[in-house]
């Protein structure tokens, strides 16, 4: 009884035969890939520092990284933007700090 | 596959993404890559995130960050099967250039550093070698990083940065032995094929202790639940280590190279360290905290067949069920409680696929009275591990671990 599988039929059937049943063809043989990513090309909404952190940050992230943050003290959006800059080598032109800044606590700032 | 790329490549690539950006930004609506959106009862939210069909190989799966990409495996899939089918499993990277194309004739893993003789294997050569298989979780080390109170920057998962899956492959042993460690070995560091935009950011690259790598468990994958990985779970090939959370688990990973000295790159000495301290916790604001590498993973379970909020009927028999797991070691004992933990009575325990394997478990019970109740399932490791009552707090979101707890109301 402790050793029942107890899923539901329809989806051991379909989900999780599937790994036993191309085990017994035998060895894999592996094929070329070739995708497509989606570009993540979604920009900042409207606001002062606007510019700034849409051409300083998504050349390597897109925005919704940052639009799913919950709000943060200014002291933690301090750190990250100091972290990209420094730690990741974002080349944010230094004039442009103080306006990512600004815009990341008046999106994502918190007491 | 070129690793150190000049700094002139630095701007160019950055006008492609640029360039590329601009023109499907005319063609694609946020609403064409989105089909439904999904609430996550992150405390403080955003709760709100798009499930996204957009990704190769991918099927629907929640919208965490596009580029690089975070997928998150939607929660009712792990009530459907203890295996996460490949094309609902979780995907999380680091950097943003990530090869699109792999060519399996060409592609090698290299091997080399403090070895006798450096490699490069071809997948045919690899793939000729003695075929392993496990069942092992892979699971973030942030998952369920939502739900850390103070809340933390970071990826914001719900329970979803995880997926269980058969892997198959060779042993890491198998092919550092065909190279020949040298004495005096200590660590073995793993890269992969991603890189960053800017080439002087940190290569996103991990290391074990050269006795964990030669445990004969510790797998270079090349397939996942009978199949061929993935792109985006790290195509051709990805390292598996059993029990331990998914930032070792390097993805198209090509290049294995011996160490005699402790890696200190950044990846292994900053970031992805946690407060050496009991369940990894901390108050916020807490100094003077020694900070390790996250390593082992620590017992979880979950229900999955019933959500926050969903409706019952008191006085009638209901069934429970969900998954465990024991982190580094198998499950012993689920036991679910429909009183907010004031009693417990033990879970059945399904088949046991292997214990780095997620254990299904079910229950039958019934609500008393009318009224909102708080339903919580615990699981205790065979190594005698239990989840803790209380949420571990540490300023990454790493190692949650805490019995987790869906209200539900009673009609």
């Amino acid at each position: 009884m402790m050793m029942r599988t107890f899923l539901p039929i329809t989806l051991a059937a379909g989900v999780a035969l599937s790994p036993c049943c191309a085990r017994a063809e035998g060895k894999l043989s592996l094929r070329s890939v070739s995708v497509d990513l989606p570009p993540g090309d979604r920009m900042f909404p409207d606001g002062p520092g606007a510019d700034a952190i849409n051409n300083n940050c998504l050349a390597c992230h897109s925005a919704g990284m940052v639009l799913n943050q919950p709000s943060l003290p200014k002291a933690i959006w301090e750190a990250e933007v100091e972290k990209m800059r420094a730690t990741y080598k974002a080349p944010i032109d230094a004039k442009d700090v103080d306006a990512i800044l600004a815009y990341l606590v008046s999106i994502k700032g918190a007491n | 596959m070129a690793r150190a790329l000049p700094s002139r490549f630095l701007s160019s690539r950055r006008r492609v993404l640029k360039t590329a950006g601009a023109a499907t930004l005319a063609l694609a609506s946020p609403s064409a890559l989105a089909d439904a959106i999904v609430k996550l009862p992150l405390p403080g939210g955003p709760d709100e995130r798009p499930i996204t069909t957009a990704f190769p190989e991918k099927g629907a799966l929640i919208l965490q960050r596009t580029r690089p990409p975070l997928l998150e495996t939607p929660f009712e899939v792990f009530d459907q099967s203890v295996f996460t089918p490949n094309d609902r499993f979780y995907v999380r990277w680091h950097w943003t250039v990530i090869p699109t194309e792999i060519d399996v004739g060409s592609f090698r893993l290299a091997v080399g550093g403090h070895v006798e003789k450096s490699l490069s294997l071809s997948l045919d050569e690899i793939l000729a070698l003695p075929r392993v298989e496990l069942v092992a979780v892979n699971q973030c080390s942030g998952n369920s990083r939502g739900y850390f109170q103070p809340r933390v920057p970071g990826g914001e998962w719900s329970h979803g940065a995880m997926g269980n899956a058969r892997w198959a492959g060779v042993r890491l042993k198998d092919v550092l032995d065909r190279a020949g460690v040298k004495a005096g070995a200590v660590q073995v560091r793993f890269n992969g094929m991603d890189e960053p935009v800017v080439a002087e950011a940190p290569d996103f690259m991990k290391s074990l202790d050269i006795d964990h790598a030669r445990d004969g468990e510790v797998m270079i994958a090349y397939a996942m639940n009978g199949e061929q990985l993935p792109l985006l779970n790290g195509f051709p090939l990805r390292l598996v280590v059993p029990g331990w959370y998914s930032t070792y688990w390097v993805k198209m990973l090509d290049d294995i190279e011996v160490l005699d000295q402790p890696d200190t790159n950044y990846w292994m000495k900053t970031a992805y360290t946690i407060p050496d301290t009991p369940h990894a916790s901390i108050r916020p604001g807490q100094t003077g905290v020694k900070f390790v590498p996250i390593s082992r993973m620590v017992p979880r379970s979950f229900i999955t067949n019933i959500k926050p909020g969903d409706a019952l009927q008191a006085g009638v028999p209901t069934l429970a069920r969900g998954i465990a797991f024991g982190g580094d070691s198998g499950v012993s004992r689920v036991e679910f409680s429909s009183d907010g933990g004031k009693s417990w009575q033990e879970a059945q325990l399904s088949t046991d696929e292997g214990k780095y394997s997620f254990r299904q478990w079910q229950i039958r019970f019934s609500l008393p009275a009318r009224g909102e109740h708080a339903l919580m399932v615990r699981c205790t490791s065979s190594s005698g591990e239990v989840q803790p009552d209380a949420p571990n707090w540490n300023p990454a979101g790493f190692m949650r671990n805490v019995i987790e707890q869906t209200t539900i109301v009673a009609a």
